[in-house]
C-alpha cells in the first residue's frame, strides 16, 4: 500500500474517454497512497480532463494521500497554464528550454 | 527569514532591476508599447509577491505605482520628464521597502514612511491629472488609504479591465461543447490579465460524473469591446451558463453583490478575486465589511481579514504556496530567457575554489615524486591526473566569472541625474558588456567606477555653450567599455569632453610639493599625477566630486584588485581612463623561471615569446629584436639576487597594456599551475611582486607582478631618453632598482 504507483494516461484526456479515465484514475487512487501520474502521452486535454485531474487533487487530499503529476505534455503544461491552475495542481511544471522564450 | 521570503526578496531586486532599466528605455522611447508593458509586469510581480508574503507595506505603496503604470500602459497618461523621474524615484523607495524587509524589521522607520507619502502624493497629483485629461477614458482612481471606498468616484475600484464571472452548467460537456474554448476564444477580443478557476462545485469521487461540468472561472479581460461583445461569445451556452460581466468602472459594492449571489463560500471567492487581479485584499476587506455594517447580512459572523484566510491556507495545503513560488520563478526565468539557473550561495564557490588550489598544490606534489621516482606508469597517471585537476580549476574558475554588463548598465542612471542636475546633455554608450570577470572583481569595482564617470560627468564633459563654441556636439558622449586583454581586463572610461590640462595639474602638483619645478616629466607622468593624493584642479567644491579625495582613492582600491589604473587625454578632445585587472584573483597558468636558487612565476598570459640571451654588452638594457627595440631588466639585479649569472641565461618577453619587455633569468623550467597566495599587509608596497605560490616540492615562488615589471622598463627608458633631452650630456643611467625599492610614495 505504501509503494508508489505511477499511472501512465496513454489516452487523450477529452470526454470522450473521460468515464474510463475516472475509473482508472480512481482504482489507482484506491489502491495505493502515492499515486504519479505520467502525463507525457496525452495528446489533447479538454474540460472533462481538467475537471479529472482537478478531482484527483481533492479526492488525494481528502484521503490524505498523494497524487503527483510527475509528467507533462504539452498541451497539458499550457491548459494548466492557461487556466492558472499551476499552484492548485502543485506540481513542478517542467518548462522545457526550447519553449523558455 | 523563512526561505520563501528569501526569495521574494532576491526576486524583487531583480525585478527591481529590470523595472529601472525599462524605465530608463521609456524616457529614450516614450511609445515601446511592449517596454510599458515590461515595467507594470516587473511592478506587477513585486505587489503579488508581496502578497503571498504578507508585507503589506510594499504591496501598498507598490499599489500606488502600478495604478500609474497601469495608466500608462492605456495611454491614458503620457510620458514625460518629470514622470519617468518620479518612476525612478518611486524605484528606488521599494528598493529601500525591499531592503527593511530583508533587515527583517516589522515596518519601515518614520522617515521613510514619511518619503513614502510624499512619493504618493506626487502619483496621486499625476494621476489626478490624467483623471483630468482624458475624459472620455476609464476614470481612475488611486486609493488613499487602505479603503477604496472611501476615495473619490464613490469606491470606483480602480482597475480598467472588464470581470467576468462565469459558472457552466452541468449539461455544457454533453452538448458537444468545451468550456475552455469559450475561454480561449475571449483572448481574441483583448488581453485575458487574469484568471481564476473555480472548482469548488465537483462533488466528491462517487458523485462525480465525469461527463458532467462542474467548472467555474473568475476573468479579468482587458478589452475595447463591448459588454455585448463579450456576451455574443458565450451565446452558443447561454441557456446553460451563469454569466456575469462587470464593467471596469464598476463599484465595489458591484464586486460584493457578485460575490454573494455566486454560489461558492464568500470568502473563498474573494480569496479568488483578489488572486485573478479584479480587488485588491483591502477593497474587498473593506467591501465586505461596510456591507457587513449597512445592510443586516445575516447568519455569519464577521468574515476575519483574508490575510488571515491566506495563512489558513497555506497551513492546509503548503504544496500550493510551494508551487506557487516554483511557478513564479519559472515566470521570471522564461522572461530571462535563462532555460536553467541554480542559485549558489558564493561562500561555497569559494569553498570550492580553496580546495581546487589545495588539489593544484598537492597535484603538483605528486607529479614531482611520480618524476622522481623514474616510474613510468605512475608519471602516466599523475600526468592524467593533473590534466583533470586543470579542467576542474577551469571550469570551477568559469563558475565565478560574471558578465560586467550589470555593472555597466547601473551606471544608465547615474548619467541621467547627474545630467539632470548639472543641466548638460550627455549619453552614455557601453560596448563590451558581455565581458567576463571574476565576480568578487566585479562587486569591489563598482564604486572606482562610479568615481571615475562622475568625475568624467562632473568635470570632463563641458557645459553645452562651451562645447557648441568648441564646435562639438551638444551632447556629451561617456563612453564604457570593457574588453579581455593578454590575461587581463581592461575597462575603459572616456568621454568627448574638455579633456585635462597638463599646465594646470602641473602647476598644482609643484604647489602641493608633489613634484619639484626642476623635475622633467613626460606629458604621461604629469597627467598620471593626478591620482596623488589630495590633488584636485577644480577651483570649486561641487556636489558630484571634486573634494580633493577620489582619484587616489579610486587608485588604491584597484590597486587592492591587483590592478592599475592610468588616464591618456587629449586636450579639447576627451579624457580616458583604463584600468587594467587581473581576470581572477585565485589560480592563473605561470611560467616557471629561475634566478640562482630561487623560483619566479610569470603569468602566462603575459608571457609572448622566450629568446636566448647571447652576453650582450654590460650595461645596455635593450636589444633588438628583429628590429625593434626590446628594454629589457635583469631580474638577478632588480632583486639583487647574490651570485654570479649563469653563462647562457635567457630572456623572457613580456606584454602588458601595448608594451613590450624583457626579463633576463638563469634558467627556464616550463609552465605551471599557480595558486596564488596573498602576500602578507607587511609586504603590500612591495612593487614588483604580486603574490606568492607553493611549489609541488613546498617551496615558495614569488609571482612577478609584469605590469610593475613593465613600467620600470619603460619608465627607465623614458626618464634616460628625458635627461637626454634635457641635459646636453647623455647619461646612460640604471634607474632600475631604484624605482623598485621605492614604496608608495
Amino acid at each position: 500500500m505504501t509503494t508508489t504507483q505511477t499511472l501512465c494516461l496513454a489516452k487523450d484526456m477529452t470526454i470522450y474517454n473521460a468515464l474510463d479515465q475516472k475509473q482508472e484514475l480512481l482504482d489507482a487512487l484506491s489502491s495505493s497512497d502515492d499515486v504519479e501520474l505520467d502525463l507525457s502521452q496525452v495528446g489533447e486535454i479538454d474540460t472533462a480532463g481538467l475537471q479529472l485531474l482537478i478531482l484527483m487533487k481533492k479526492e488525494a487530499q481528502r484521503a490524505g494521500k498523494r497524487v503527483v503529476i510527475v509528467a507533462h505534455s504539452q498541451p497539458v503544461r499550457s491548459l494548466i497554464d492557461f487556466c492558472n491552475l499551476a499552484a492548485d495542481l502543485g506540481d513542478p511544471l517542467v518548462i522545457p528550454a526550447s519553449e523558455a522564450n | 527569514m523563512d526561505e520563501l521570503t528569501n526569495v521574494y526578496i532576491q526576486e524583487s531586486r531583480e525585478q527591481l532591476a529590470e523595472m529601472e532599466a525599462g524605465l530608463l528605455r521609456l524616457e529614450q522611447n516614450p511609445d515601446d508599447g511592449d517596454n510599458i508593458d515590461a515595467i507594470f509586469r516587473a511592478a506587477h510581480t513585486i505587489k503579488g509577491g508581496s502578497g503571498v508574503i504578507e508585507c503589506a507595506f510594499i504591496e501598498q505603496f507598490t499599489h500606488r505605482v502600478e495604478n500609474l503604470l497601469d495608466a500608462l500602459r492605456n495611454g491614458e497618461a503620457s510620458v514625460s520628464g518629470a514622470l519617468a523621474t518620479l518612476l525612478l524615484e518611486c524605484c528606488d523607495h521599494m528598493g529601500r521597502l525591499i531592503d527593511v524587509l530583508a533587515a527583517q524589521q516589522p515596518e519601515p522607520d518614520a522617515q521613510l514612511v514619511e518619503h513614502g507619502n510624499a512619493l504618493t502624493g506626487r502619483l496621486q497629483a499625476f494621476l489626478d491629472q490624467t483623471a483630468g485629461t482624458g475624459a472620455g477614458s476609464a476614470n481612475l482612481t488611486v486609493q488613499e488609504d487602505e479603503g477604496t471606498v472611501e476615495s473619490s468616484g464613490g469606491g470606483v475600484v480602480d482597475t480598467d479591465a472588464w470581470h467576468i464571472s462565469i459558472r457552466f452548467g452541468p449539461n455544457v460537456l454533453r452538448g458537444g461543447t468545451d468550456p475552455l474554448s469559450f475561454i480561449r476564444f475571449l483572448g481574441s477580443l483583448g488581453e485575458i490579465i487574469g484568471i481564476e478557476t473555480i472548482a469548488d462545485a465537483i462533488p466528491s469521487a462517487e458523485e462525480m460524473d465525469p461527463e458532467s461540468c462542474y467548472l467555474g472561472f473568475e476573468i479579468r479581460l482587458q478589452t475595447k469591446s463591448s459588454k455585448s461583445d463579450i456576451e455574443r461569445i458565450f451565446d452558443f451556452v447561454r441557456e446553460d451558463c451563469d454569466l456575469r460581466i462587470l464593467s471596469p468602472q464598476s463599484k465595489v459594492s458591484d464586486y460584493v453583490r457578485l460575490i454573494q449571489e455566486l454560489p461558492e463560500d464568500t470568502l473563498r471567492l474573494g480569496e479568488m478575486l483578489v488572486r485573478c487581479g479584479a480587488l485588491t485584499q483591502a477593497e474587498i476587506d473593506q467591501g465586505l465589511r461596510d456591507q457587513k455594517q449597512t445592510t443586516e447580512v445575516t447568519g455569519e459572523e464577521t468574515p476575519p481579514p483574508l490575510g488571515e484566510i491566506l495563512v489558513g491556507n497555506k497551513v492546509v495545503h503548503p504544496e500550493i504556496v510551494e508551487a506557487a513560488v516554483t511557478r513564479q520563478t519559472q515566470v521570471v526565468e522564461k522572461k530571462a530567457r535563462e532555460a536553467q539557473l541554480v542559485r549558489v550561495h558564493a561562500d561555497k564557490l569559494d569553498q570550492l575554489i580553496d580546495l581546487i588550489g589545495e588539489l593544484v598544490i598537492a597535484g603538483a606534489s605528486a607529479n614531482l615524486l611520480a618524476l622522481k621516482s623514474r616510474n613510468g606508469e605512475l608519471v602516466e597517471a599523475t600526468s592524467v591526473l593533473s590534466r583533470l585537476v586543470e579542467s576542474i580549476r577551469d571550469s570551477a574558475l568559469q563558475l565565478r566569472m560574471v558578465q560586467i554588463g550589470d555593472t555597466f548598465t547601473r551606471f544608465n542612471r547615474v548619467v541621467r541625474d547627474v545630467s539632470k542636475d548639472l543641466g548638460k546633455e550627455i549619453e552614455l554608450s557601453i560596448s563590451g558588456a558581455e565581458t567576463e570577470l571574476d565576480k568578487s572583481v566585479v562587486e569591489k569595482i563598482g564604486d572606482p567606477l562610479m568615481h571615475l564617470v562622475r568625475n568624467s560627468l562632473d568635470h570632463g564633459i563641458e557645459p553645452v555653450e562651451q562645447r557648441l563654441a568648441r564646435g562639438k556636439p551638444a551632447c556629451g558622449r561617456v563612453l564604457l567599455n570593457a574588453f579581455h586583454d593578454s590575461g587581463s581586463i581592461v575597462i575603459q572610461v572616456s568621454d568627448d569632453g574638455g579633456g585635462l590640462n597638463r599646465e594646470k595639474i602641473r602647476a598644482k602638483a609643484i604647489e602641493r610639493e608633489l613634484i619639484q619645478p626642476t623635475d622633467s616629466l613626460s606629458d604621461a607622468e604629469i597627467i598620471n599625477l593626478i591620482f596623488e593624493p589630495g590633488f584636485s584642479t577644480v577651483d570649486q567644491v561641487s556636489k558630484l566630486s571634486g573634494r580633493g579625495v577620489g582619484m587616489d582613492v579610486v587608485r588604491r582600491n584597484i590597486q587592492a584588485l591587483r590592478g592599475t589604473v592610468e588616464v591618456t587625454s587629449a586636450e579639447g578632445q576627451g579624457t580616458t581612463f583604463t584600468i587594467r585587472l587581473p581576470l581572477t584573483l585565485a589560480i592563473i597558468d605561470g611560467f616557471l623561471v629561475g634566478v640562482g636558487k630561487a623560483s619566479y612565476v610569470i603569468p602566462l598570459d603575459a608571457v609572448v615569446e622566450c629568446i636566448e640571451h647571447k652576453n650582450l654588452a654590460g650595461d645596455r638594457n635593450f636589444l633588438n629584436l628583429r628590429g625593434e627595440a626590446l628594454p629589457f631588466i635583469r631580474l638577478r639585479k632588480l632583486f639583487e639576487v647574490e651570485g654570479s649569472p649563469p653563462a647562457r641565461e635567457s630572456i623572457v618577453v613580456v606584454q602588458f597594456g601595448g608594451q613590450r619587455a624583457g626579463i633576463v633569468v638563469d634558467q627556464l623550467m616550463g609552465e605551471f599551475q599557480t595558486v596564488i597566495k596573498p602576500l602578507g599587509r607587511l609586504f603590500s608596497n612591495l612593487r614588483g611582486i604580486s603574490g606568492s605560490t607553493i611549489l609541488g616540492s613546498g617551496e615558495v615562488a614569488l609571482i612577478l607582478d609584469v605590469a610593475a615589471l613593465v613600467n620600470i622598463v619603460t619608465r627607465s627608458e623614458e626618464e634616460r631618453l628625458l635627461t637626454n633631452r634635457n641635459s646636453a650630456s647623455p647619461q646612460l643611467a640604471y634607474t632600475g632598482s631604484s624605482t623598485f625599492v621605492s614604496s608608495g610614495r
